[in-house]
């Protein structure tokens, strides 16, 4: 009988070693705010990622072992999201993490993950001046989105300008950068206007009546947005309904694309522009393939894609690669297989990653359609690489960042010769 | 010049007597389409505007409006119109039907601002004599923007001809428009052309007086400077006037977000932070009830708001009864459970709906008769806007009246001032508690029904009202609606003259410095109750 029930232990715990070795996952962080204010924009996000993962393990997972995620919601709170970071990366154990939406989160995050030495890709158009060696910038760095639009709409005529966007950390870097960059241009200081607004500013008659009179100068006037979120909709209507068309002063935004005009009536919007790397309506066989997916994965043909929804795409695809590369999800190793690594994007070409953790991408135009999708109007001619510090900022000038072996430094300073920033 | 223009006008007669020819003619150019050129697109555009064939406006508007799209097997350019998935396929001057095609074999015909302004200036010229007035009156404007010296003879020989006053009036100024761009004119004419414009006023004319720079003869320089003199005067003041009808406006919003409130905090007492979320309920009602309006009965659209009210008042009336009897009714005296209590139930609302129509916003439509705007003088008055203040009044009036001559108002108001007496007489309090409670629900949900038009519609709507609307009853003294009345335009007109002058941001601080300070020196509000209600 003992011996019966040795056996019978044994094979149990044989059986549960075996299941324990076939279990063995690799597991990848999602911190994406699924309530609260953000959830708007960064439940998609989850979802995609989610689809990516099931996409990779169909195919066999990675380095013979199926991927898991974990997915934590850090409920649009920011000190809340250092503390679900800690979580994924010390608890659950998590290789790399793909997360956060605003600047103030991504900054709140930084520290864990360079305290715990993991990775995070962080998918967002952002206003630049950061490099961290645990950080993946796959989003715009703003020469590869604000930059690019402004040019364009200078070569259509554009004289007088309207900055215009909700008042924190990436609106305002982003404004300093174009104030900067039309004054070079010789824009006068009286043909540009800034205006800041609350988050979730929702009465815009004043401002729209602002920038209507600021448009009758006689000349080309254009409105950059740099409009958060929720902030857009009421804005947009108010356009439309004081009669400003996209003939009479066009906006082109950096923060709006395919999903916050699925809350819109678009028509009379008609011809407003937007500046990303993505747009859904993009004419490749890749990115048809990935839309189908998506509508398949999500259950439903009227959801969109957008443009951080490609920066997952290609981070998570870079990871993959980068894992591959080096035999392993030891961060170290992977952070240096990541430099170089470079995988298809979704409109026709190949984005790298650079040695600055920020990637190469096209800089794509669009004028909002009836439909509610963004019809490409311009595109750069090349890849545009990152640049983590504007050469518009006289203090981020001399800065550079290569995470390579020797420099190895996120804010490496031409001028003075040393790792630390822009300080003597 | 007349000879010139009369043989122009005989070879579109002998144009337009061979028909058949000048529309092989048309094709010809139309194939011009078929290229990722914006240049080119704008040229074939022009090339067609010019050969003066009325047929080429709805080809062009067809163009402008993203429905010209050719064939990729033959380069055949057609206009469309969507059925199902596929397109319906017609001939873009004729409008004859060529069948279907799929809407891979199709490529589009893409257009940009750039190209859609060319256009709105060459369908001004091709309709200048069209038969609708309204038409013709848009073919002026449209002159007077792109002002193409090409125009000019065809707009004199239309303003000949013209019988409208106000159609002829346009026309004359779009004349001036197109004079005024080039300094070469003669110097008499662009005076007149000045003094024409000044007679229009507004920004566009000022837009154009500032382009009249040092190359233009002194006179001219001297009169314009004149008429902007004059222009900017009567601006600023009219700019008065649109400040107060902003801030009028805002007010009105303020006064919907914050009456439902001025019956549960004001007249009861409760803290309700739930009271944002029962008007995201309301709005998302709007959106439910349009979502089946869209697909079963889409030519009610225009009434969808009427029907949408009633229906928002009894679910957010609902909703607030259930929470006056499962939550507030057992902390009752208990100011901060209750607070807390019931921004519990808001985080739950909230995420519900978020479960239930998912994160993003939802379009609501504005029915007809609220979009776009009508001009007032200077002043620009949106008909969202001023129906939303319409509506605010109507619900303000409609609770006075319930409050001062239904038997519920008078039960409200005894429970109010004395629960135990009113108790005696026979009134079931607990019943009327939530009623009350309901009534304010309600009025939320109705609120609701009107931000939809204004706001994006998700789950997040009701945060952004919160705090509006319990400044505005503690602004205007608490259980008192004319209190509410009067704080929510105080508060909306003086953000709305602070804000040109002090940005969105700090007009926003320094109201709420404002009613810091106005609190400290009258804790009550600006209408005050005094009595033995207010005692205990």
């Amino acid at each position: 009988m003992r011996k019966i029930i040795s056996a019978a232990v044994a094979a149990m715990a044989l059986s549960w070693g075996a299941a324990a070795t076939a279990e063995e996952t690799i597991k990848v962080g999602v911190l994406h705010s699924l309530s609260g204010t953000m959830a708007i924009s960064e439940t998609t996000l989850k979802d995609a990622m989610l689809m990516l993962i099931e996409q990779q393990n169909a195919k066999g997972g990675l380095l013979g072992k199926k991927l898991e995620a974990v997915v934590v919601d850090p409920a649009s709170d920011w000190p809340l999201f250092a503390e679900k970071a800690r979580e994924l990366i010390s608890v659950n154990e998590v290789s790399a993490v793909f997360g956060c939406w605003t600047s103030v989160s991504r900054k709140s995050v930084l520290p864990v993950f360079e305290e715990l030495n993991s990775i995070l890709f962080y998918p967002v158009q952002y206003e630049g001046e950061e490099s961290q060696r645990n950080v993946f910038y796959t989003g715009a760095a703003p020469n590869q989105q604000a930059i690019p639009a402004v040019e364009y709409l200078m070569d259509q005529g554009v004289e007088r300008w309207v900055l215009a966007g909700t008042d924190y950390v990436y609106p305002r870097t982003t404004n300093k950068i174009l104030e900067q960059f039309l004054k070079d241009k010789g824009v006068a200081e009286e043909d540009i206007m800034i205006n800041y607004t609350p988050f979730g500013h929702s009465d815009w008659q004043t401002i729209v009546s602002d920038i209507k009179a600021f448009g009758s100068a006689g000349k080309k006037t254009a409105v950059v947005s740099t409009i958060n979120g929720d902030a857009n909709v009421p804005f947009y209507k108010e356009l439309a309904n004081q009669g400003i068309a996209a003939t009479d002063i066009p906006v082109v935004a950096f923060s709006v694309g395919e999903e916050e005009l699925a809350g819109l009536d678009t028509a009379p919007l008609v011809g407003h522009l937007a500046a990303w790397n993505y747009f859904m309506s993009a004419d490749t066989p890749e990115n048809a393939e990935f839309i189908d997916a998506w509508h398949a994965f999500i259950g439903s043909e009227d959801r969109v894609t957008n443009d951080p929804m490609e920066a997952h795409y290609i981070g998570f695809n870079m990871w993959v690669k980068a894992v591959e590369a080096a035999g392993t999800t030891d961060p170290d190793a992977v952070i240096d297989a990541l430099v170089g690594v470079s995988v298809p994007n979704l409109t026709g070409g190949y984005s790298a990653m650079m040695p600055n953790h920020h990637i190469t991408k096209p800089v794509l135009i669009g004028e909002i359609q009836a439909d509610g999708q963004i019809e490409t109007v311009s595109e750069t001619p090349g890849l545009v690489a990152g640049d983590a510090w504007s050469d518009f900022l006289p203090d981020s000038k001399p800065l550079i960042s290569d995470w390579r072996a020797p420099l190895s430094c996120g804010n490496f300073n031409t001028a003075t010769g040393k790792c630390g920033g822009a300080g003597e | 010049m007349r000879a010139l223009l009369c043989s122009f006008f005989m070879i579109l007669a002998l144009a337009s007597a061979s028909t058949a020819e000048t529309l092989d003619r048309l094709r010809e150019i139309s194939a011009g389409f078929v290229t990722k050129d914006y240049g080119q697109v704008q040229a074939t555009a022009e090339a067609l505007a010019a050969t003066g064939d009325a047929r080429v406006a709805t080809a062009l508007s067809a163009l402008r409006g993203g429905d010209l799209r050719f064939r990729k097997s033959d380069k055949q350019v057609f206009r469309v119109e969507k059925v199902g998935r596929d397109y319906a396929l017609f001939d873009p001057f004729t409008g004859e039907a060529m069948g279907q095609a799929g809407s891979r074999e199709t490529s589009k015909i893409k257009v940009n601002n750039a190209i859609r302004n060319a256009i709105d200036g060459l369908l001004g010229g091709l309709t200048l004599r069209a038969d609708d007035p309204a038409i013709r009156l848009d073919a002026a404007e449209a002159l007077f923007k792109s002002r193409d010296p090409g125009a000019l003879a065809a707009l004199g020989s239309a303003i000949e001809a013209e019988t409208d006053g106000s159609v002829r009036d346009a026309m004359r100024e779009a004349r001036a428009s197109i004079l005024l761009a080039s300094a070469q004119n003669e110097p008499q004419a662009l005076i007149e052309a000045v003094e024409t414009i000044r007679a229009r006023g507004g920004q566009d004319a000022l837009g154009l007086l500032a382009q009249i720079g040092a190359d233009y003869p002194e006179p001219v320089q001297e009169a314009a400077a004149q008429a902007r003199r004059g222009i900017e005067q009567s601006l600023m003041l009219w700019g008065y006037g649109q400040s107060l009808w902003q801030g009028i406006s805002l007010g009105s919003v303020l006064l919907l977000a914050a009456i439902g409130l001025a019956i549960t905090f004001g007249v009861m007492g409760v803290i309700n932070m739930a009271h944002g979320e029962l008007v995201m309920l309301g709005a998302y009602t709007t959106f439910a009830v349009q979502e089946v309006i869209r697909t079963s009965a889409p030519h009610l659209f225009d009434v969808s708001l009427l029907i949408a009210a009633p229906l928002a008042f009894l679910v957010a009336g609902a909703v607030g009864v259930a929470i006056e009897r499962g939550i507030v009714r057992y902390l009752y005296g208990r100011a901060l459970e209750t607070l807390l209590a019931t921004w519990g139930v808001s985080l739950i609302l909230q995420q519900a709906v978020r479960t239930i129509f998912g994160p993003n916003n939802r379009e609501v439509g504005n029915p007809s008769w609220m979009s776009g705007a009508f001009e007032l003088g200077e002043m620009t008055i949106t008909y969202n806007r001023l129906w939303i203040l319409v509506f605010a009044l109507t619900v303000f009036v409609l609770l006075l009246l319930i409050l001062k001559r239904t038997p519920l108002g008078l039960q409200m108001r005894a429970v109010t001032q004395n629960r135990a007496m009113a108790a005696d007489m026979g009134v079931r309090t607990a019943w009327v508690d939530a009623m009350t409670f309901g009534l304010g629900a309600g009025i939320a949900g109705l609120a609701g029904v009107a931000l939809s038009q204004i706001d994006n519609v998700s789950p997040n709507l009701g945060q952004s009202y919160i705090v509006d609307s319990f400044m505005v009853v503690v602004f205007g003294g608490a259980g008192n609606l004319f209190g509410a009345l009067a704080g929510a335009f105080t508060l909306g007109i003086a953000n709305k003259f602070l804000e040109p002058l002090a940005g969105a941001m700090l007009a926003k601080i320094a109201v709420l410095v404002f009613i810091i300070l106005f609190i400290q020196k009258r804790p009550r509000g600006l209408f005050a109750i005094r009595g033995r209600a207010v005692e205990n």
